[in-house]
Order: structure tokens, then sequence, then C-alpha cells
């Protein structure tokens, strides 16, 4: 890693004194993960710059890692760019050898200095900017930096393999210099997006005391603060409570954007929640008392079968482990009273295995599953549902590709989730489910799901298939209210 | 005096507190074959004689023998058992296993267990109590064998009951000293004709006197059942088959024609029809020319067993077939099954019952031989075979011969009768997939779920444990392709122990020397081609493809990765590729020489960056960006600082090796990759031809393997270059090790070392079928671009490669079994499991550097 700062403030030299580092000696300074060099290459009355350059220990940090294997992303194998590109390492190492500049004590041999505006210089020659130029811009030239920058190439041999996020940087402008370093130590891993050590509540802190006096006005804050917080929701909201505490901003362009944001997010979870809600009629309008969901994921649908006591069976499968988990969680589970909790089970398996765990249930729900399955696969779905488990009622979702076209981010021809592996037209759905009825012996009825545009249909299709001449299996149909 | 019990029952015993149930048990049982309520008493409440704890301790007591009996274990139940309800339960739980119940009363006067209670002093309940369950016992005496017991021994003295011997009996079904081999013929139905051509074509000879047959070479007959009706000459065929059974050549169980028959020769009611009367009239005929037959044919069909074993349990016949559970024991349902197999109740369109497919969930390991349905063609299902060819409706009589299972049948003369249900399917010019692969289009979970035991040819048993199998499930069912083509994941590769030559982490060296300890004679180094693995399946035609794989629509093969996925998004690209492949095979005339229409290739697939452009574009390329760009300045600033005077010497000199090295790297990484825009641009290196028609190739040496490998280069296809080493030459290894200097010199990934024979075996069991040899400059992809400073190879060097090289062993050995269940025609499932295996123990955490 690697950053310059010059100054062209007269006599340059002075520079030596801010950072309390002789610029006729070059020094080095132990680090946890390495070493921090600091050298001058140009020293005289006009121009002085200082350098540092930190060197990462490579081995040390995959082998002295802490913390559970796996977590660690990058961190975990050697082949890496730490040791290169501008992280979060650097910040330490900024606080570690200018830690005296950042903190901002005067220097005694020439005082009033450090609180003085100075002309200074920064480059940074390899700084990864998740969101590139835009974001870098966005995030120096509020507080009056003069941004140039140059993206490099991920490697000039290969074109066609794009850029990388990786920027050579110059930053100019004319501020005192503990806030110089106190925008590069919050900014750095922010534009990098990562941090190298696990985030803790202390982390909360320090962005508040890096951040005082420029933070709070900062346009992005909340960029800056979610991103320095590694994303940590919990520990956002609190940084941001504590920012707007003191912060004299408009309360009604806040309302604005958020009533904006909202209706974004709103649009996209309301298609979700009205299959749901469908699915969930239909299940009740058959009177079924015990279900399966199929694909049952963080359990969306598991939570509003809970909450009618119709349902007096549930079981919940999904191939993700983790997906069980966080439904666990969601659904609290190791909370629930034990009248609520032994009505649900949340299963690990699989539909291309026959299960016979899941025979026996009234009713299945499968929603948005069958298009994350390879159309070869398919064939053992249909026999693990429909010829194996046999529930009497089946009520299942998929996408209906025609509608796509109304939507203007999707491009032609894309499917809507990058791990769909098809998307059926409103006429390959019903021959499928048309086959599907005749082979194991199902009525079945479809319905739209969502806004019906007259020439595509709607966003969503749903079969609802029931058994024929059923003797293992009896619904009760829900009386007439 | 001696009591006889079945070897595999339940055997209760009978009698008041203090007859001497216990010591009599002692005596006559192992102490692990007896449970006894009182000891159960005490397990539950610390006080055998607590009698409020008897509820807790017979359940107790009964999940024990319900796992006893479950595993086929003789258990002696030891408590007073007077009262019907208390044996009621056991009686219940006999059934349930299929297991024969006895009874043994100890019958003794009241006086004297009066006397042995009150010596006791644990014992302290009244007289009237003994007196109780006295009156007890005997008003039960006579009801037993109605409950159930199929023998009741009675003992009435103290001195019989010390003196009385103990016989174990076989079962009459277990015939497991019967090795064969044998000859196992289906259901004759009366065709005497066919069944004489039969033996004939079978190599079996009558003798001049008498009915019986007998095969020069002593081979054995064994008949399912079903002699009679419908057919023509029922009174021959049973004459044939009681004379060979008399005479000790052949074996026969009953069908359910036969027990019908027999019911009505002995005067029961039964119905006229299903060709009984036709029966009926030929043995009345027969009678004439032949006195007293009907009546020997009775006693005959009477003396049949319903099922048998043989072969140690290896082999099983019944007429019907029978489930895993039922094999070796004795009981009513196993009778019925045995004849008339499990039905739904329900009837189909035919009007003939619903029979449930047992042999379609069976998991067993004996072989089940059976008919009673009758079927166009015998197939494999799950290690069983329905032998009903349907002879009498025009069909064939059809025979297995045992071991070899190999099938011999010849055509009917004519139909004799006409099928309810048309069992003869058209002749269909493209054949769809076995029973077993239409069995096999779905697996059951329970086959790959929670912690497993896999037992494997080449290394034992291979434990899958269960988090391990439940991170395979999530990969196999998103992303891996359809399970009929997975005959085979390749399993990892370990490197060679750790150099300590100054800059380097491999070496040659160590990849002979451990070869060369563990007594291995000869080893090839194999050029290690820097790309992508790959299995390759490629077929003649599609129709092969569906004919072996089972799979419809899907081409004529497939390109794996090392996790079971398709290769290729592009399905074009991949068809190009396997047709390349296809075509080589072709002239090279492999098809001819390997007689087979398929092959399972192992390879590697090239450049690197057709598969891994999302590693290279997140990992590899912004490394060496990041570093160029940042040591270029660093380096350049250094200077300028040396040149105002400072001392930087050192700095100047580490950062100036330092940006080399990212060069070297960036350098390194780039000679593995190229665009690709046709086939014209992929390499295709493939080193293994693991398997084809009958054939899994690892009794081939290495060099086979490359040599006819050879044969398809051309075009995308090129051949692995190899250098052997002989240990004994002195120069070998040295040859071999400037071999390798030049070829990572050059830029090359390195060389894979592998015992000459594709299984080595050395001093501690089972070898690494390879170990790998990196080059220094490949390795900077793997310990990152400054891996070769002093100061971090010294720390480098310390790694184990312990967990990986067993990890390796255990995915070898269930790769090949997988390969050889392959071939063997097993079901998917038995397949499926060692894939799963494979890629399970793959989740396993081990240093992905290694």
């Amino acid at each position: 890693m690697y950053l310059t700062l010059s100054t062209r403030h007269s006599p340059a030299t002075d520079l030596g004194y801010l950072l309390r580092k002789n610029p006729q000696r070059p020094q080095s300074f132990p680090l946890t993960f390495g070493r921090a060099h600091v050298f001058y290459p140009e020293a005289d009355e006009h121009r002085c710059t200082v350098a540092l350059l930190v060197e990462i220990d490579p081995v040390g940090l995959v082998r002295t890692r802490r913390g559970p294997s796996g977590e660690g992303g990058l961190l975990d194998q050697y082949v890496n760019d730490r040791p290169y590109a501008a992280s979060s390492f650097l910040s330490v190492a900024l606080a570690e050898v200018f830690g005296t500049a950042l903190s901002g004590s005067d220097s005694k041999d020439r005082p009033g200095l450090m609180a003085q505006a100075l002309p200074f210089e920064v480059v940074v020659p390899a700084l990864p900017c998740r969101g590139g130029e835009p974001i870098l811009r966005q995030l120096f030239e509020p507080l009056g930096y003069q941004v140039t920058c140059q993206r490099l190439p991920l490697d000039a041999q290969f074109p066609e393999w794009g850029e990388s996020s990786l920027f050579r940087v110059t930053l100019s402008t004319t501020v005192p210099l503990p806030l110089l370093l106190s925008h590069l130590y919050v900014l750095l891993p922010v534009l990098d997006n990562d941090k190298h050590y696990w985030v803790g509540d202390d982390e909360v802190a320090k962005l508040l005391r890096h951040g005082e006096g420029w933070l709070a006005n900062h346009p992005a804050r909340e960029l800056i603060a979610r991103r320095y917080l590694k994303h940590r929701r919990s520990l956002f909201a609190e940084a941001l409570a504590q920012l707007i505490q003191d912060d004299g901003e408009d309360p009604n362009t806040e309302a604005e954007t958020q009533a904006a944001e909202e209706a974004t997010v709103e649009r996209a979870l309301s298609l979700h929640e009205q299959r749901l809600e469908t699915v969930l009629t239909h299940l009740k309008a058959h009177g079924a008392k015990s279900v399966l969901d199929l694909g049952c994921g963080e359990g969306r649908l598991l939570r509003r079968l809970l909450q009618d006591r119709q349902f007096e069976r549930i079981l919940g499968l999904d191939v993700s482990h983790q997906a069980l988990e966080a439904a666990a969680e969601r659904l609290h589970l190791d909370r629930l009273p034990e009248a609520k909790r032994q009505r649900i089970q949340l299963l690990h398996g699989s539909l291309m295995y026959r299960d016979e765990r899941l025979s026996g249930f009234e009713a299945a729900a499968v929603v948005e599953v069958i298009e994350h399955l390879d159309p070869p696969r398919l064939a053992a779905f249909e026999r693990v549902l429909f010829e194996a488990a046999r529930p009497a009622l089946v009520v299942l979702t998929t996408p209906n590709r025609e509608y796509n076209a109304t939507w203007e981010s999707l491009p032609a021809g894309q499917f809507r989730h990058r791990d769909h592996r098809f998307e059926w037209t409103r006429a390959e759905f019903e021959q499928w489910c048309a086959t599907i009825a005749a082979r194991f012996r199902y009525a079945v009825q479809r319905h739209p799901v969502g806004p019906e545009d007259p020439l595509l249909g709607a966003p969503t299709q749903l079969a609802v298939f029931t058994l024929l001449d059923s003797q293992q299996v009896t619904l009760h149909p829900a009386s007439p209210e | 005096m001696t009591l006889t019990v079945p070897e595999l029952s339940l055997v209760v015993l009978v009698g008041v507190s203090g007859s001497g149930k216990s010591t009599l048990a002692r005596r006559l049982f192992k102490p692990t074959e007896v449970l006894s309520s009182d000891v159960f008493r005490g397990w539950v409440s610390d006080d055998e004689n607590n009698q409020s704890a008897t509820p807790d301790a017979f359940e107790a007591l009964h999940f024990i023998l319900r796992k006893r009996l479950a595993a086929g274990r003789l258990t002696v139940v030891d408590a007073t058992n007077v009262q019907p309800e208390s044996r009621k339960p056991l009686l219940q739980i006999a059934r349930e296993f299929h297991c024969l119940p006895v009874a043994i009363v100890l019958d003794v006067p009241e006086r004297l267990a009066h006397e042995r209670n009150r010596s006791r002093p644990d014992r302290n309940f009244g007289p009237h109590v003994i007196r109780q369950q006295a009156s007890q016992l005997h008003r039960s005496l006579r009801d037993l064998s109605r409950e159930g017991f199929r023998r009741v021994h009675v003992l009435r003295t103290p001195e019989q009951i010390d003196s009385v011997e103990l016989v174990r009996e076989p079962m009459w079904n277990n015939r497991k000293s019967e090795t064969g081999p044998f000859d196992v013929i289906g259901d004759i139905h009366g065709c005497f004709e066919e069944l004489t051509q039969l033996l004939a074509l079978l190599g079996y000879t009558g003798d001049s006197d008498s009915a019986v047959h007998r095969h020069p070479a002593g081979r054995k007959l064994i008949f399912v059942g079903d002699l009679v009706d419908r057919g023509p000459q029922s009174p021959e065929v049973v004459r044939l088959v009681r004379d060979c059974v008399q005479a000790g050549t052949a074996f026969c169980v009953p069908g359910n024609h036969d027990v019908k028959l027999l019911r009505k020769l002995r005067g029961q009611a039964v119905q006229i029809s299903h060709g009984l009367a036709e029966s009926l009239a030929q043995f009345a005929a027969f009678e004439q020319t032949h006195p007293g037959f009907t009546q020997a044919a009775a006693e005959f069909l009477d003396s049949l067993i319903s099922h048998y074993v043989f072969d140690g349990g290896r082999l099983v016949v019944a007429h019907a077939g029978l489930k895993e559970s039922m094999h070796g024991r004795g009981s009513g349902a196993v009778r019925e099954f045995a004849l008339y197999g499990e039905t739904t109740g329900e009837t189909d369109e035919f009007g003939l019952p619903v029979r449930l497919n047992w042999a379609a969930d069976y998991r067993g390991q004996a072989m089940v031989l059976y008919g009673h349905t009758p079927v166009a063609e015998p197939e494999w299902l799950n290690h069983t075979m329905n032998l009903d060819t349907g002879c009498v409706y025009g069909g064939r009589l059809t025979a297995l011969r045992y071991p070899e299972k190999e099938l011999v049948s010849v055509p009917a003369a004519r139909a004799y009768a006409q099928s309810a249900r048309p069992f003869l399917r058209p002749p269909d010019p493209t054949p769809g997939p076995t029973l077993q692969q239409a069995h096999d289009d779905l697996l059951d979970l329970s086959d790959v779920s929670g912690k497993r035991q896999i037992s494997t040819r080449l290394h034992g048993s291979v434990t899958i444990r269960s988090e391990n199998a439940a991170a395979a499930l999530e990969v196999m069912s998103r992303f891996a392709a359809n399970p009929q083509w997975l005959v085979y994941l390749p399993p990892t590769m370990s490197p060679c122990g750790t150099s300590s030559q100054p800059g380097l982490l491999e070496h040659p060296a160590e990849a002979f020397d451990y070869f060369r300890r563990e007594g291995v004679s000869r080893v090839l180094c194999e050029e290690k081609h820097m790309g992508s693995r790959t299995v390759l399946i490629v077929c003649r035609d599609e129709a092969a493809a569906q004919r072996r794989f089972g799979v419809k629509q899907e081409g004529f093969g497939i390109c794996v990765t090392r996790t079971g996925r398709r290769f290729f998004d592009d399905r074009a690209l991949e068809t190009t590729l396997l047709e390349h492949v296809r075509q080589a095979a072709d002239r090279a005339g492999l098809w001819e020489e390997l007689q087979t229409d398929w092959m399972v290739l192992d390879a590697e697939l090239m450049p690197w960056s057709v598969k891994a452009q999302a590693l290279l574009r997140e990992q590899y390329a912004p490394v060496g960006a990041a570093a160029a760009g940042m040591l270029t300045e660093a380096l350049r600033d250094l200077e300028r600082a040396a040149q105002r005077g400072l001392d930087v010497t050192e700095r100047l000199q580490r950062t100036a090796i330092r940006r080399m090295m990212a060069e070297d790297y960036i350098h390194t990484y780039r000679r593995y990759c190229w665009p690709v825009q046709s086939v014209a641009d992929l390499r295709l290196a493939p080193f293994h031809l693991l398997a084809s028609e009958g054939q899994v190739h690892t009794q081939r040496p290495h060099d086979w393997h490359l040599a006819t490998l050879a044969r398809l280069a051309g075009g995308p296809l090129i051949a692995t270059t190899a250098h052997p080493v002989d240990f004994s030459q002195p120069d070998s290894e040295a040859r071999a090790t400037a071999w390798w200097e030049s070829l990572t010199a050059n830029g090359g990934e390195g060389m894979v070392v592998k015992p000459m024979d594709f299984i080595a075996r050395g001093t501690r069991g089972l070898l690494q079928p390879a170990v790998k040899c990196r080059g220094r400059e490949y390795l900077r992809l793997i310990y990152g671009p400054e891996y070769t400073l002093e100061e971090n190879l010294t720390r480098l060097r310390s790694r184990g490669l312990n967990g990986k090289r067993s990890l390796a062993l255990r995915e070898f050995a269930l790769g090949v079994e997988a390969l050889e269940r392959f071939v063997r025609r097993e079901p998917l499932r038995r397949v499926h499991e060692c894939v799963f295996g494979v890629l399970a123990l793959e989740s396993e955490p081990v240093d992905p550097r290694l």
C-alpha cells in the first residue's frame, strides 16, 4: 500500500514538523500486520512530499487471522490485493504513524500551523473504489477536494476483462492537516467498502470522533456510515441517530426522500405479498389442515400459515441450510409457546429426492420454486411432489415471462432473477400443468396474480392442483360463513 | 429330555414366581439372549421387586426385544407370563418380526415355589400370590397353542428342569449351506415339453428309469413355483420336480396355483378357475396310468417350504418375491407374501389385483429371484429379478444361471391360455429405459442424507458425516447435472511433500521419495495442464446414451466439472467439443477395440480462463493491477529519495524485488488465459480412460491410459506428455527432474506423479493415486506473488499434508467404487451414494492451497 502527501506551503519542509517526521531521515514503524516506512522523495522550500509505504505480511495475514474460517473472504487467501490496494489497513497505518497530526495536537516548533489551512495534494496509486468514480467524487468533492482520477485496467493484455475497480487518485485541497488525515482515515475504507477487522460496537465512536465537524453535514453521510460500519444495520442506525441529533437539516426534505424510497420498495414488495396472500387464500378455501411449504426460504409464507389456526401441521422445507436458519430466527421458533411451536417444523431437504417425511400432508405450497430447477431435473421434482408426497392440494406459482416486457429495467430476454433456469409463457405453463394433471391424476385450475396486462397477462401465474379420486386423503372444505 | 426351538424364535418362559425360570434360562441360553422382567424393573427403578415399576419395565423390555428380533436374534423373555394378557403383546411382537413364538412352561408344585420364595428375603409376598399365579397358569396351559405358540414345552418336575437339554434347529427355509451353482426356473404351469427342452439346454440329463434330472457339473435346479394349471401336462411337471427334489438335485418353493391345487386335492372347497379345471382333469387321467400319484403329488406339494435362503444368505427364492425383513423368517405373513405378494386390495382395469411393488423399495444385499406375474423380459431391479416370462401364454420359459447371472430360455411351443393382462410388448425399435432406469428416475433422500457408511472395494468403509452430506445436498440439488450422468467425480489431489531446497516449496524429489519408500518400483510423471478438471461422458450416439445412462433427450454426452456441474453454459459449444471426441474415437477405432458404445474420460480443459472468468476478474487480475500500480510509483519515489542522498538502499532493493515478483505473477496467470471464440480455442487433455462397457480401466497401468488417449489427439484434443521413472535405474529420477525443471521454467504448472499401476498399495494400505509437484512460478497463483521471499517460504513450509492425503484416498476409493457399481449395472442410488459421498467429502475443511 502506498500513499504520498505533498504541500506547496512555504516553506514546504514545515510538513516535517507537522508530521513529526524528519524529511532527511527515512523511518520504519512496526504494525500488527506488517511494517510502515516513511520517507520524503522530495523536500525543499517549494514542495515537500512525504511517502507512506506499508508492507503487509501476506503470510501472517492468512495464518494469524482469527475468527471462523470461510468468513474472511479474500482474507483467507494468499492471492489477495490487500498488500497493495489502499484499504482499512492504510487507515490504521496512518493513525499509527501520523497519530499526533491526526489528533490535531499543535506543533511546538510551528505553533498555530496545525490549525491552519494549507495546500495539500494526496496521491493514492491504487485505490479500490466500489461504485467507481461517481462515489469517489460524491465523497470528496463536498469536502472541497479537487479530484482527478484514472481507472486502472484489470489487465492491459485482456481488454475484454474490462476495467478494474482500482483508481490512481489525486486529491487536492486546502485544509488543516488533521482534517485531511481524518477524511482519509474514514473515507479510504468507505471507498474500498471492506474492513480487515471485525466491526465492533466501538467502531461507532471511532466514526463519530474522526467525523467530527464534517461528517454530520456531508450529503453522503448515510452511505459513509453504512459502509464504514460494514453494513451492520444496528450500528448504522445508532450512528445515524447520533449524527442527525445535532443536525439542522430540514425535516421536510428528509420525509420526502423517505417516501420516495418506500414507494420503490413497496412496488417490489407488493407483488410478493399479493402472491403469498393468494396462495394462502387457496389453502384456506380448500380447508387444508396440514401444509407443506416446499422451498420455504426465509419463511414469509410460513409466518402467515402459523398465524392462522386452521393450519394444524406446517412443514417448511428448503435446500438451503442458511435460509432455514434465517426462517427459524424470523419465526422466533425458540420463543414460541409450546402449542404453537408444535404446529410447525422446518426441514432441510431437497425437491430432487423422494422424501418420506413429506407424505401425509393435505396440501403443498410451491411458491416461486420450479423456475430455480434445471429443466432436465424438473421430472424428478414432479415425481417427488405429485407421485411420492402426493398431497390432495398443490398450489404452485411461477413467473409469467411475457410480463417481463413491461419492466423497463429488465433487458429483453433476461430472466427476473440470476438463478432462474427458465421462465415460462402462459402457454408453456398451461401445457405443463395439463401434462402433470393428466399424468398424476389431478385436476388443475390456473389463476393470474398481480396487475393484469391486457396482452401480456399478470406477472405471476398460479396453478391449483387437486387430487382426483383421492382415497387416502380427504380434505375438509371450509364451511360457508 | 431335549427342548427343540427354531434358531430364530421368541422363547416365552411361563411359570409362577419361584418356579426356576431364571435358573433354567441361565443354563440354556446366552446371558444376552435373556430379557428378564426383574432385571428391567431393577434398571428403571433400582428395585427388582418394585411392582409399580412393572409398566415401565415392560415397555423397556419390549423395546429391546423388538431391536433383537429385527436383527434376527433368538430372544428369551423371562417373566411369569401366566396371564394371557401378558403373553399377548409378546406374540404380537413375534408376529411383527416374523419370528416363531415358543412357550416353555415350568409347571412345578406350588409348595416348591413357596419354599424358594421364602428363602429369598427380597420376595416378601404372601402365599396367595403364588396360588393365584398357579391357577392362572393351569387355566392357560391348554390355550397356549391356540394363542399362537408354535411349540409348547411343559416341564413338570425340578429334575426335568435341571436335566433338560436345548437343541436349536435351523429354520426350514435355511439352505445357506447350499452354495450352488444353481439354475433357477421360472413359472412352468404344466408346460412340460418346454421344461424338458430347457433342462436339456441347461445341460441336465434325465435318468433312464425315473424323471430325475442331473447336471454333470453338479449344478442344482431351483423352481420358483406355479408348476401347475393352465398348461397341458401339469402332472408330468410335478412328477419331474418331485423326483428331482427327492433325489436332491432340485429345490422347489410352492406357487399360489400349487397351493390351491393342493387344497382341492385335500377336499377343501375352492373355486375351480384360472386353469385348475384342466389340472384336475389331467391328474384324473394321469392317475389311470400312475395309480397313487395324485396322493403322492399332494404330499409333495404339502411338504414345500414357502421360501428358501441359499448360499450363505446371498440368494433368496420365493414365488412372489420377498421383502428383506422377511428373509429367513417364519410366520403366516411371510408365507402369504411369498405365495401372493402384497396387494393394495384394489383391482386394475383388467380385474387383476393391484400389487405393491416391493422390489422397487428393496434395499437388501441378497439377490431375490421370483415369478408369479408374467413379464415380457426378465429385468434386474434393485438386485431382484422376476423369471416368469409367461410360457403358458405363449411367451418363454426362462432360467437364470446363478451365480453367473446368465439368462437361458426356450420359447413356448404355443399359447396354452390367454393372459387377462397383455404382457408381451410389441417389438420396439428404440427400446425405452430399463426397469431399473425407469425406477431410478427418482432417488430417495434416505439414500444420501444423514451420517453414512459407504463400503468400498479399495479402502473399506468410508464415513460421510451428516453435516457434509447436508452441504452436498444443496450443491447436488441446485447445481449438479442429472444424477444419471454422474457416474464419477474425481478425487482431490495432494501435493508432494514440502521441499527444503532454497527458493522452492515443491520439488520432484519428495514425490519420488514417497512412492519409493512405499515400495513402488515405477512411476509415471505426467504433465499437469493448467486448466479446469472435467469429466466427460461420450457415447457413440444419443440412443446409446439413453440405453446405458437412462437419460432422455440429453444428447450423446456431457462435460461436468469436479463438483458435478455442467462445465459449459453454452450447450452448442459443449456438443461441438463432445463431437470432436466422438469422431476422434471413431477414427482411432476405440469403440470396436473396447467393445463399447460409451466411455468416461478424466481430462483437463484449457484455457483456465474459460471456467475461471469470475475468479480472474475478481481476484487474480486486481492483485496484479494493484501491485504493479502501487509498486511502480513507490519505486520511482524511492529512487528520487535516494538521489536526494537519503539512505533507502534496502527499501529500494526490496521494492524492486517485489515489483519483479508482481510482474512474474501477472506473467504466470496470463499464460493460462486466452480468449475463447469457438471450440478451436479450447484444448482438451484427457489422461484417464476411466470406464467403458463392462470395464473400469483401473486394472490398466497409466502408460496404457496415456497411450490410448494419445490416439485421440487432433483438433482441440491434445495428448498429455509424460516421463516414466524406474527407481532401479540410476539416472531415471534425475532425467525426470530435469524434465520437470524445463517444464516449469517455461511456465508450465508442473507435473503429477502417479504409481504406474492405477491402484497401488504400500506398506500401510492404499497409496495416493497421484501427487502433484507444482512449479515455482505457478505457485505464485496459490501462495501469492511474494511467496518466494525467504521469510515467507520459511513459514509456508510448515504445512500438514495428512488431512489432504486421507481425503484424497477416501475420495479416490469412492470414485472408483461409483464406476464399478455403474459398470456392474447396479441401481443408480448405489452409484449416486458414492458420487454424493465425494461431493460431501469435498466440503470437509482442508487447506485449499494444497
